[in-house]
């Protein structure tokens, strides 16, 4: 039987009724429209659904809407400030870290918790931080160099 | 006159980097239509079986299923390039992905759950699952549609010679004899298989929201398929997530979907899950090679014979064509004076094989360069230097009589040789680190066309140009993004010859109703050929803006430049605004619109009928020196440097190039190490990526690219093909590597640490 619950996604506060098996995943596609969160594998092997719960990376295809209840969700759609591209999405343009595009949100995600937590990450630690998000298009080298040009970015900003 | 190039060669990112970082882009699964459907497919339980009955009154009752199919209820054709494989199965199943009934519900999970529904009795029977064993006479048929000129079993044999190979066997002084096994791999694409359907009952017209490489060709396809008229359906193209030649061929999901959609008469979509992707996607053609080459005393390489045993599947796509890549190596990499070349595709009840980026190219590289090393180590000799004295030159024609009319084969390999800093005297012994602990460096080459190649009746694509009032430029081309970054190749070609901004200039490329004819995304063949279509519309465009400016200007058309949106007199210095003379034509006499169309057809030709001929305007060439680091307590290998000098004739964006170069070498890297889909009597063992293992970022080593500019007089500023090439000599230089360092025998891949330590073992 549906529930109804009320999800934060990107500061604004929707109430949805799911069933109790929907993923975080199908909610935020199927039932707001944010079709930004990709969904890959269902089964949290390759990383294109990330959306950050609280600002930890989680994978949205292995968390139920209704575990997401009470918590802060950012997607992909609520990384750009209004028009702005965010620091981290403007490296991932400029460096040329997206091919099909498809991994592109759920690394920018990734990529945004790694640089909260750890504002200055050597090529090792970004290397084990994307880890859990596949890409078949670009090798990484450029995703990884990305994630550096970020980091200088945002340190810039602040 | 001449200028410099002020776009091209510059480092410029993605046209549409910016909607894909954004998550606006829609892919397949996100399209969403009006009253749309949810469509789901039963495949079979049993890889080999009669299917004795169908019954699908269940799901039909199970409430939001609007419609349910079976092979009974369609009109339909079969698909595929031998025409071999039913849309939905009568009768029989021949592997385990085929298709047997379909559903379309108002939700995805409904249609699931209605597909567990229907009830399916079978009378299970013993397969095939080894080609040998398909080839033996009393093997029974395998595919009832086909009937094998050789053997009943044969889907498509291919034979190739040239030169007199008994004398070359003579004149060798070492002969290597090597049977090479390689596996199924397969795409990975990130986005699974997606397809939207929308027939309309009102006008019959059928638009299909789908993620093909080929256009055109899967337009004709489909309306053959539904005995529709071509014209009556659209193709529109997602973005699309991935492609690397799964999408070169049409499978049942589509025409299913389709199918479903005139069912119902309302939109219907059909997307996989990821074990469906591993299951119902196509794979790299597992083969066994047999490969014989010879060398005379003083390294000349001799003759080399191919037998190829290839594992079709149960259904012949395109990817059983192949061999026609495959031999172009075997024949023609290195100087050859002779070649046989003998492969049969063989149907088996495996999954069947398609195209994959390469396409039969990593296997016979594979086969040559191995073979290359063991030639070297007999004879005495460098295996840098045996490369290097059998390199292919500038203005070779080859036994195949493919024209190399710029190669930078042997700078490729002298680059890589430098910069890995390999010498003659770095041997196993010079690699030893320490007991536990080896390092080697291995080589390999690789030749591909690049520019285009002709194996359909037309190898061209059409391009249609509008400049409007405002000075903003539309390019309609026939050829396709999928991810590759063409949009953006010819966006900046287009730039550098209007002297416009990149922010000027939008490409259309995804709607068959719009865009004209183009053969699709293969054979890297896009920049080549759809930057030829574009420099010759551009230039019909310039024609025009270039009388009516000189006009305007009181000088002679030679002496216009276009920069920075104005077209200038380089003699009195005036120049006016581009759109400016655009308004000048269209609002005054001659009134007309500043819109053109070109189509572009590749000079190379058709093979003949013994597989001879000039197939591609030109060929790209690579080398890759790889260093490795094994681990000989545990068979980990470690990937420490690849080098890759490859001819692209010329850089036209260097950031989409160093793309393609890394994201095909780390794909290399994946058929090296680590990818094989595993099959036991027909089923799939490892349908997804905790079993199928593919490269992640803690893997990937340092990848140093070199490009080698050629120039190429065809190509578009001089440059070719680029795409599929990086990713063709990784697996054989990363195995050569290995053998330089421990010196056990390899040949079959992947080579994992399981094979490694056994390997050790077993020469210990």
């Amino acid at each position: 039987m549906k529930r109804i619950i009320h999800l934060k996604v990107n500061g604004l506060d929707h109430e949805i009724a799911v069933e109790p098996r929907r993923t975080l995943a199908e909610a935020l596609r199927i039932d707001l429209g944010l079709t930004g969160t990709r969904i890959g594998c269902s089964i949290g092997d390759c990383g294109a659904c990330t959306v950050l719960i609280d600002g930890v990376p989680s994978f949205s295809c292995l968390t139920l809407a209704v575990e997401a209840e009470g918590h802060e969700i950012l997607t992909i759609e609520g990384v750009a400030d209004g028009n702005k591209l965010h620091p981290v999405q403007e490296a991932f343009v400029e460096v040329g870290a997206i091919q099909c595009g498809f991994c592109t949100p759920g690394m920018v995600l990734s990529t945004l918790a790694l640089l909260d937590y750890n504002p200055d990450p050597t090529e090792d630690e970004i290397r084990r931080a994307l880890s859990g998000n596949l890409c078949r298009c670009t090798g990484y080298q450029k995703i990884i160099d990305a994630v550096k040009d970020a980091a200088r970015r945002m340190k810039e900003l602040s | 006159m001449k200028k410099d190039l002020k776009v091209i060669g510059k480092p410029t990112p993605k046209l549409d980097a910016r909607i894909r970082a954004s998550g606006q882009a829609v892919y397949g699964q996100d399209v969403v239509l009006p009253n749309m459907l949810h469509g789901a497919i039963l495949r079979t339980k049993y890889p080999v079986a009669d299917i004795v009955s169908i019954d699908v009154s269940k799901a039909m009752q199970l409430p939001g299923v609007v419609a349910v199919i079976t092979g009974d209820d369609i009109n339909a054709n079969n698909i595929n390039y031998k025409r071999d494989n039913p849309v939905l199965k009568r009768g029989r199943v021949n592997c385990i992905r085929d298709e047997i009934a379909a559903v379309a519900a108002v939700t995805r999970e409904i249609a699931q759950e209605a597909v567990k529904l229907i009830e399916v009795k079978y009378n299970v029977k013993e397969g095939i699952f080894d080609p040998f064993e398909a080839l033996k006479d009393d093997a029974p048929q395998i595919n009832e549609f086909v009937k094998g000129d050789q053997h009943i079993n044969i889907a498509h044999p291919f034979y190739y010679e040239h030169g007199d190979i008994e004398a070359q066997k003579r004149k060798s002084a070492v002969i290597i004899k090597t049977r090479f096994e390689l596996p199924r791999m397969t795409h990975c694409c990130l986005a699974p298989c997606a397809i939207t359907a929308d027939y309309s009952n009102v006008d019959k017209r059928l638009t299909l929201y789908c993620v093909t490489q080929i256009p055109f060709l899967f337009q004709r396809d489909m309306a053959r398929v539904l005995n529709m008229a071509p014209s009556d359906i659209r193709i529109i193209q997602t973005v699309i997530g991935g492609g690397f030649g799964s999408k070169l061929d049409m499978y049942p999901y589509e025409p299913i979907c389709a199918l479903l959609s005139m069912e119902t008469g309302r939109p219907v979509q059909i997307t996989f899950d990821r074990e469906e992707e591993f299951i119902a996607s196509p794979t790299r053609q597992k083969m066994t090679i047999d490969l014989t080459s010879g060398a005379d005393s003083k390294g000349k390489f001799t003759f080399r014979e191919a037998r190829i045993i290839m594992d079709n599947g149960a259904y012949t796509s395109w990817g059983a064509t192949t061999p026609f890549v495959m031999m172009q190596t075997f024949s023609s990499m290195y100087q050859l004076p002779a070649c046989i070349f003998d492969a049969k595709a063989v149907y088996t009840n495996n999954v069947y094989a398609g195209s994959f980026r390469g396409y039969g190219n990593p296997q016979a590289t594979f086969a040559v360069e191995r073979n290359i090393d063991l030639l070297a180590e007999k004879l005495g000799m460098d295996k840098f230097e045996i490369r290097l004295k059998n390199a292919n030159y500038k203005d070779e024609l080859t036994g195949q009589e493919m024209k190399f009319i710029s190669c930078g084969h042997k700078e490729a390999l002298e680059i890589v040789s430098d910069k890995s800093g390999y010498s003659p005297c770095h041997s196993r012994e010079g690699g030893n680190l320490s007991n536990r602990y080896k390092r080697g460096i291995g080589f390999a080459s690789m030749l591909h066309v690049g520019g285009g190649a002709k194996i359909y009746p037309s190898d061209g694509c059409g391009t249609n140009l509008k400049m409007d009032d405002f000075g903003k430029l539309t390019i309609i081309t026939g050829s396709s993004e999928i991810g590759q970054g063409s949009e953006t190749v010819l966006a900046m070609m287009a730039s550098e010859e209007l002297g416009i901004d990149l922010k000027n200039i939008k490409v259309i490329n995804t709607d068959t109703d719009i865009k004209p004819w183009d053969v699709g995304v293969h054979a890297s063949r896009t920049t080549f050929v759809a930057g030829n279509s574009l420099l010759g519309a551009l230039k019909l465009l310039k024609e025009k803006l270039s009388n009516k400016a000189a006009q305007l200007l009181k000088t002679e058309i030679d002496d216009l430049v276009y920069e920075d949106g104005l077209i200038e007199s380089t003699t009195s210095g005036e120049s006016f605004k581009i759109d400016k003379v655009v308004r000048e034509i269209h609002f005054k006499p001659p009134n007309e619109l500043c819109a053109v169309y070109y189509y572009y057809e590749p000079g190379s030709e058709f093979q003949d009928k013994y597989y001879k001929g000039n197939v591609s305007d030109t060929y790209a060439f690579a080398a890759q020196a790889i260093e490795v680091e094994v681990d000989t307590y545990t068979g980990n290998i470690k990937v420490l440097d690849i080098h890759v000098a490859q001819d692209v004739g010329k850089v036209i964006n260097p950031l989409g190039l160093a793309g393609q170069i890394e994201g095909g070498v780390v794909m290399g890297m994946g058929y090296a190490l680590l990818e094989e889909l595993y099959s036991e009597k027909g089923y799939i063992l490892n349908p997804n990526f905790h079993d199928y293992k593919i490269p992640t970022s803690v893997d990937i080593p340092n990848i140093h690219f070199y490009p080698v500019e050629t120039n190429d007089p065809y190509g578009p500023y001089g440059a070719k093909g680029v795409g599929e090439a990086p990713l063709i000599p990784t697996a054989p230089a990363i195995a050569n590597a290995i053998v330089d360092a421990i010196g056990i025998r390899i040949v079959d891949l992947p080579i994992t640490p399981e094979k490694v330590l056994k390997a050790l073992k077993n020469d210990a």
